[in-house]
């Protein structure tokens, strides 16, 4: 499948990691696809709705549906697990309950066309060898210095979980021949959780250290997800820690330089 | 006191997951444990022949008995009666404690025995018979602990998950007057010792209920120890406690439910004992003379008419907490009340009208494990948002007021660009409404903030240099 991939970028994307966006751009050119930006996007409106904020989540993800239809395209790429899993499984609900029955129409058509990354790229022919080709170089992303290991695939919940994107993304590094090692907590929550992050930060933060111990006793040098925010949260306590441990999307990995 | 415990209030629920996720040693004792209950019910699923299909079919029947529990239920009540029982209807938790205090008043009762009942610590029952000078011996190895240790328990089937055998050893040393090695068979032969002479001594025994079978009035309960089926045939009175919700119309019904519940709280295929109980025992047989059954509703008429209906198809097997990211690091306490983990996040809030048990639906990250693990298909995430939901629209202006603020400037594509642009890259790291104050500090207690990466995606793109 080829055509035109209307990027999504979200907005954690487009706030703090825009490198995982770059990548995104770069790789889907890669493998054949003409990139188009949603312009007129801003966020899927998910902190709202996971605070049980309907208006405010249904106002932002009005806005973003409209940008969204208004760039068309073949395909819309999202490179988060959980945005996609917002589009896709939430806002038609979150629609009906603002009393739009006509947006959650208009949510469900249009989710039919959205695809998460790695969901997309599993199902393409395999894809050309990721950046720095060998094994052991993997990691090796725009603007990061190159660090020698495997890497280890942390499963983010809401893909996992919600939209049944399970094997995806590890396939897709397999495919590339990135070298990968099994993940002792795969499946187990960062704590991230949106706004639980900081409602409850303790707890967080000691989800996030299992799930860094997991990848730590993995012998990996590189953790790799689909979900710039789950990355920020294991990353953020990762260096609070001194582990020595590199944080990448999937695209920064896949992407060619 | 008689009636509910309330909800534990102070400190607030961010002070008590701070306090338990700083105990390390709890956390690995939870981690440790939750973690082979995970595992072993994984493996008793996966020599299933067909797991999902016996999962959706104990969906249909719970749903099924849901939709016409008033029947149901009128239809157990009256074989119970037809098989000699005695049944109670309790409206609140007050009424039920006092349905049991009364019959242990009407037989002078001194001792009761008990086997394990999440219902009886909802309904604050211990605490009312002591009220009433009855004394009460918790005889499930895990809740005698917790009532020896004067703690409450910390999972639904797993009472003492948040001790390790040392401080088992420790708690027990201090009944025996003597020191206990930390030695499973030693510890659990010393409580089969003290607890023996209790079942013995007992004026009544006081049950939970894992399922009550319509059809033949038959209370069913599971239990690996034994005690349960002591409590029930060696007291004179058997007072049995169950939640409206726990029934079952036929025995086929019955067989679906036994061959999950095990599965999914221990990972064993049946318990050491399943105990099936019609009626008190027979003029030739041994057994109580007198079986009372406590219906309790306790809030679940209104559960059940409402959007969260599904919570009432729980069958308490703990497969939710075991494989909760968030039970798993701060236990069963953290909670404040009686029903830990996702579904306690539920119920609580549910069942309780106070102000902290309205907070309990944040304490998930909403991943979602909890459905996954749940025997009969809970979809608890959906429950906890429609909680957060129910909260917000009956929250205070402030937070409405800073969600719409922040919906305005992110429901426009400039003003949403314009905030990012303004916003240092740790608030935009955060994650959150740049309105919501104090998150920041929050996040960085623990965690670094992200580096900045410069321009916005959208700034680049614009730029032509991607």
């Amino acid at each position: 499948m080829t055509g035109t991939a209307v990027l999504f970028p979200t907005c954690v994307v487009d706030g703090v990691r825009p490198q995982v966006g770059v990548a995104t751009v770069r790789l889907l050119r890669a493998r054949g696809f003409r990139v188009e930006l949603a312009r007129s996007t801003t966020c899927c409106g998910q902190p709202a709705w996971n605070a049980g904020q309907v208006d405010a989540a249904a106002r932002v993800a009005r806005t973003t549906l409209a940008g969204l239809e208004e760039a068309g395209g073949d395909v819309v790429v999202v490179p988060a697990g959980s945005c996609a899993t917002m589009i896709r499984r939430f806002w038609p609900e979150l629609f009906r309950l603002a009393g739009e029955p006509g947006a959650a129409e208009r949510a469900e058509a249009l989710g039919q066309r959205v695809r998460e990354l790695s969901e997309l790229l599993a199902g393409l022919p395999a894809g050309l060898p990721a950046a720095g080709a060998a094994p052991g170089q993997a990691d090796r992303g725009p603007g990061q210095a190159a660090s020698a290991g495997p890497v280890v695939y942390h499963r983010s919940c809401h893909m996992l979980r919600e939209l049944g994107i399970a094997e995806a993304p590890e396939q897709v590094l397999d495919g590339a021949g990135v070298e990968r090692v099994a993940n002792p907590t795969a499946g187990t929550c960062c704590g991230f959780g949106g706004l639980f992050a900081v409602k409850l930060p303790e707890a967080s933060v000691a989800m996030a250290d299992h799930v860094l111990d997991g990848c730590v006793a993995s012998g990996a040098a590189t953790v790799v997800g689909c979900d710039a925010s789950c990355l920020l949260q294991l990353e953020g306590r990762a260096r609070r820690r001194r582990l020595p441990l590199a944080f990448r999307h999937l695209a920064e990995v896949l992407a060619p330089e | 006191m008689s009636g509910p415990q309330p909800i534990d209030t102070e400190p607030s629920l961010r002070r008590r997951t701070a306090l338990a996720s700083s105990d390390a040693r709890l956390r690995a004792n939870l981690v440790r444990a939750s973690g082979t209950l995970g595992s072993r019910k994984a493996a008793a699923f996966g020599a299933l022949d067909d797991p999902e299909g016996l999962r959706h079919q104990a969906r249909a029947i719970r749903h099924r008995v849901l939709a016409r529990l008033p029947e149901v239920l009128e239809a157990l009540a009256d074989r119970v009666e037809a098989a000699g029982g005695r049944v109670h209807w309790a409206s609140t938790a007050a009424d039920a404690a006092d349905a049991v205090v009364a019959v242990a008043r009407s037989h002078g009762a001194r001792l009761a025995v008990k086997s394990k009942s999440m219902a009886s610590e909802e309904i604050g029952l211990n605490a009312a018979l002591e009220h009433a000078g009855v004394e009460v011996v918790e005889t499930d190895l895990g809740e005698w602990i917790v009532q020896v240790a004067e703690e409450t328990p910390s999972h639904i089937i797993v009472p003492a998950i948040h001790r390790d055998r040392a401080q088992i050893a420790r708690t027990l040393s201090t009944v025996a007057g003597r020191p206990l090695a930390d030695d499973p068979q030693e510890l659990a032969a010393f409580a089969r010792d003290q607890l023996r002479r209790r079942f013995l001594e007992a004026d009544i025994g006081i049950s939970g209920v894992n399922f009550g079978v319509a059809d033949t009035g038959t209370l069913v309960l599971v239990s690996n120890e034994g005690n349960g089926r002591m409590v029930t045939s060696m007291p004179p009175v058997h007072v049995a406690l169950m939640g409206m919700e726990r029934v079952v119309q036929t025995w086929a019904e019955l067989e679906v439910m036994l061959a999950l519940l095990p599965r999914a709280a221990t990972g064993q295929a049946i318990t050491s004992y399943v105990s099936l109980i019609t009626g008190p025992a027979g003029r030739l047989e041994e057994g109580p003379e007198e079986l009372h059954l406590v219906i309790l509703d306790n809030g679940r008429s209104d559960i059940l008419g409402s959007e969260f209906a599904e919570a009432l198809a729980c069958i308490r097997c703990g497969a939710c907490l075991n494989a909760c990211p968030v039970y798993r690091q701060v236990g069963g306490h953290a909670y404040g009340w009686v029903y830990p983990g996702p579904i306690g996040a539920v119920l609580t809030p549910l069942l309780q009208s106070s102000k902290s048990a309205q907070q309990l639906p944040q304490a998930s990250s909403l991943c979602a494990a909890c459905w996954e693990a749940c025997p009969v298909g809970i979809p608890l995430q959906d429950l906890l948002l429609g909680l957060r939901r129910r909260s917000a629209a009956g929250a205070g202006a402030g937070a409405r007021l800073a969600w719409e603020a922040w919906s305005r400037l992110w429901s426009r594509p400039a003003t949403y660009q314009a905030s990012l642009r303004a916003a240092s890259v740790a608030d935009r790291a955060a994650g959150s409404p740049a309105s919501l104050p104090g998150h920041l500090d929050r996040w960085s207690a623990g965690r670094d903030l992200p580096t900045a990466e410069g321009p916005t995606f959208r700034q680049l793109w614009d730029q032509g240099r991607i």
